[in-house]
């Protein structure tokens, strides 16, 4: 990591805390991993050509990125943050997508997620989920296939040869697939199924938690999702802002509804398990470049999170709403900014100094 | 005892703030002992804050240890003294710890002779009025010794208008390596104890506090014992955490008040001095002498005997480092602890009033193994540790496009006091403390 180009510090400070960019990167991989390769596990061969594709792309559309403006491609790369982009987006996909939805999404997050606006640190919304939205818009049909889970010993796994068939041929898969349960529930609505007798069919709080619900690939296990969420609170990668502020802003209006209208309105435990609410709480809303830097800006876009989630999930027309409702808050974080600016020692909150004078009159 | 001393919630900091690793080991333990005197000294007339002194001496007359070689000229300056008995060899222009080369008095150390300190007249302090108490302090020569070198008998004047409730006596000494205060704490707490009564009849305070951070509980302990039944001055333990040593913080921490912004701290009834000053004070104002040597650690990986040294003013780094044994160059040495203290281009930079360490770091020290500036990634992590708690890296980016009015004016750049928390945790290695020097530079000159 060392440049030789760059001078001591000839300036104070001359000490420097431990952890840099590519520190943070790298962790919040690691954090992801097992869930990834759970995902990997539980759907089989063509779920691993997509995630290695989508990386593929993300790398190849950064360096490409890197050239055209002169920067060093060898040290950006290395610092994690582009194969971060990558991860996060295979995980929201579809585990038996084919080869070019990896590849179109991978090459738009990188590109026109993050380079347009600058590279690292200056984009506006988060690449991966503006990646996972334009594909969701543009091919809404590959991006709503749902294969059954296959895990990769079983007999129901696709073999090496069919599955190069599924990722590259675009073979049919159709015998094979389903709804996801957040899907489900929302169709069985519309024909009138309450929730209470759709919801069993396709979700058991068990399979929610442990990971053996149809769904994108990395999302289907919210425990290994969420231990890995811990671990990075425990390494203070990120803080507890965030997540916590957007899940009690997903489980209390379920709650309350729920309670309300049980077979219109599905419960909090439903909601916590399902779909990509426990990654994007701990992994996406929470990545720093789009969201608030304040602690109080951080509590204020996480609940927006969880409330537009919410809202998506209950009223929207898609059955999944994470990668919508961060987008939507990441537009408003310059806005939360400004708004949730600190008190500065010696001023009051408007920024003026403090006046011990009038204060004092004001006691005699 | 109190309780607040043991409850580490209840204990008594401000917000955010940094803990870098205290590497106060090293030192801690060793008692102040003196170095062989220097062949000669350097002595800048410009060692503290204001309009430098005026020399009365010329090339080629002898001087003897504690005469005055040089007048205030006016009140924003403070007399010079001998550091040593020797002859004045020349005055004129010799680097600086700053950089620039600055008027000097340069005075050649007689051998063979013994360096009793020659000139005072022992007096009762106790007699003197306010405003003569006032005149004694800069009669004295005493700066602020923490490294701010302000001098202090400006800084005991009080305006009119003004009540002192508290005189607050910084003993935080939140620098790593630096253990001077500590020290001074420890073996010379009855001068600090007569130094915070001249203070505290200097400026009308009520009652005086001593605070001191919670890893020199050995200090705080000794100073119990030493106030002893006196119920006006007392010791407040705080958290140990930089910049804790900062005035404003620790008038926050203690007193739970905010200066306010571009104010003084006698706006809220306190003035606050460092124990090496006060101390100094205790030990000099009964003697009627000046100030003529200081304590200073002397650490870091690059030092062979690292140690807290009593040295003459004007002692050149190369004979105190000569002295105690060291490797590297002068682009490791640092004056001042790691925080805010600058590094040194010569080893022929004097030791002044305002210098308490003279750190030798290592290449592994001082630069951090990622050395490559990211682009800012929004982390928070500045706005964590701001003790003023401004957006270290709202302010970074507005920097790197030269806009110092928005700076200053939108987002109070002018509040910052440089303590370098945001540098020190930026993952991007950004260095934004830099970044506000410059800026607070150029948005100066584009005023005036």
């Amino acid at each position: 990591m060392k440049s030789p180009a760059a001078p001591a510090p000839v300036t104070a400070p001359h000490a420097h805390a431990p952890g840099g960019v590519g520190e943070i990167m790298w962790t919040v991989i690691l954090a992801l991993v097992p869930a990834l390769l759970f995902g990997i596990y539980m759907f089989g061969w063509p779920t691993l050509w997509l995630v290695l594709i989508t990386l593929a792309a993300t790398l190849v559309g950064e360096a490409f990125a890197l050239r055209l403006v002169g920067r060093p491609v060898g040290p950006t790369l290395g610092d994690g943050s582009a194969l971060l982009t990558g991860i996060l987006l295979a995980m929201t996909l579809p585990p038996w997508a084919p080869w070019w939805v990896g590849v179109v999404g991978g090459l738009f997050a990188i590109l026109v997620g993050k380079h347009i606006f600058g590279g690292l640190g200056n984009n506006l919304f988060n690449p991966a989920m503006l990646g996972r939205v334009m594909l969701l818009i543009a091919f809404p049909l590959q991006l709503t296939t749902w294969p059954d889970i296959a895990p990769l010993h079983s007999a129901a796994a696709p073999s090496l040869a069919e599955s190069l068939a599924i990722t590259f041929g675009g073979a049919a898969i159709d015998g094979v697939t389903g709804a996801s349960p957040l899907g489900h529930i929302k169709t069985a609505l519309t024909q009138g199924i309450g929730v209470s007798s759709s919801a069993p069919e396709v979700y058991s709080f068990i399979d929610g938690l442990f990971g053996s619900l149809r769904g994108s690939l990395g999302e289907t296990s919210a425990l290994l999702v969420l231990l890995g969420g811990l671990w990075l609170l425990y390494k203070k990668v990120i803080t507890w802002e965030i997540p916590v502020s957007m899940l009690l802003a997903v489980a209390l209006p379920a709650t309350l509804l729920h309670l309300v209208d049980a077979e219109r309105y599905a419960g909090p435990l439903f909601h916590l398990t399902t779909g990509a609410l426990m990654l994007g709480a701990f992994f996406i809303a929470t990545d720093m470049v789009t969201s608030p830097s304040s602690r109080l800006g951080q509590i204020v876009f996480g609940a927006g999170c969880g409330l537009l989630v919410f809202i998506i999930r209950t009223w929207g027309g898609f059955p999944e709403g994470v990668a919508f409702a961060v987008l939507l808050m990441n537009a408003a974080t310059p806005v939360i900014d400004h708004y949730t600016r600190p008190r500065i020692y010696g001023r009051d909150r408007q920024g003026k100094p403090l006046n011990y004078d009038s204060e004092k009159e004001g006691r005699s | 005892m109190n309780l607040q001393d043991f409850i580490p919630f209840l204990k008594r900091t401000f917000a955010h703030g940094v803990h870098p690793p205290e590497h106060k080991a090293y030192t801690a333990g060793l008692p102040i002992t003196r170095l062989p005197f220097p062949p000669k000294v350097i002595l800048p007339l410009a060692q503290h804050f204001g309009k430098p002194s005026r020399p009365i001496v010329r090339p080629g007359q002898e001087v003897v240890r504690g005469e005055p070689i040089a007048e205030a000229d006016g009140f924003m300056s403070v007399p010079m003294h001998a550091s040593v008995t020797g002859v004045v060899e020349s005055i004129e222009r010799m680097p600086s710890a700053r950089g620039p080369k600055v008027e000097s008095i340069i005075i050649r150390t007689y051998d063979a002779v013994g360096q009793r300190t020659m000139y005072g007249m022992e007096r009762n302090i106790d007699r003197l009025s306010r405003e003569e108490l006032i005149e004694a302090v800069q009669e004295c020569g005493m700066v602020g010794l923490g490294g701010a070198g302000f001098p202090t008998h400006v800084k005991l004047s009080v305006p009119k208008g003004f009540e002192i409730e508290t005189l607050m006596v910084n003993g935080c000494e939140c620098e790593p390596y630096l253990t001077t205060d500590h020290r001074l704490m420890l073996e010379d707490a009855k001068n600090l104890l007569a130094g915070i009564r001249i203070a505290m009849r200097a400026t009308g305070a009520k009652n005086a506090v001593i605070g001191v951070e919670d890893n020199k509980m050995d200090a705080v302990k000794h100073l119990r014992a030493t106030i002893g039944s006196a119920t006006d001055i007392r010791v407040g333990v705080v958290k140990t955490k930089y910049p804790q040593g900062s005035e404003k913080l620790l008038i926050k921490s203690l007193l739970d008040k905010e200066v306010p912004s571009g104010g003084y701290p006698y706006e809220v009834g306190v003035v606050v001095q460092n124990v090496a000053t006060l101390a100094g004070l205790g030990r000099l104002m009964p003697k009627r002498q000046g100030i003529i040597e200081r304590v200073v650690t002397i650490t870091g990986p690059g030092v062979r005997k690292p140690g807290n040294y009593l040295v003459p003013l004007g002692t050149t780094l190369r004979h105190i480092l000569t002295q105690v044994g060291f490797s590297g160059d002068a682009g490791h040495l640092i004056l001042g602890g790691p925080m805010m203290g600058t590094t040194v281009a010569s080893l022929d930079v004097p030791v002044t009033k305002a210098v308490s360490g003279v750190l030798v770091m290592s290449d592994e020290s001082v630069t951090h193994d990622a050395d490559r500036i990211y682009p800012c990634i929004r982390c928070g992590k500045c706005l964590e540790a701001c003790p003023v708690h401004l957006n270290p890296s709202q302010l970074g980016k507005l920097a790197a496009k030269r806009q110092y009015e928005a700076m200053a004016e939108a987002f109070h750049l002018g509040d910052c006091f440089e303590c370098g928390c945001c540098s020190y945790v930026c993952p991007s290695n950004i260095p934004l403390t830099q970044y506000f020097r410059i800026a607070k530079a150029a948005y100066r000159d584009r005023v005036s």
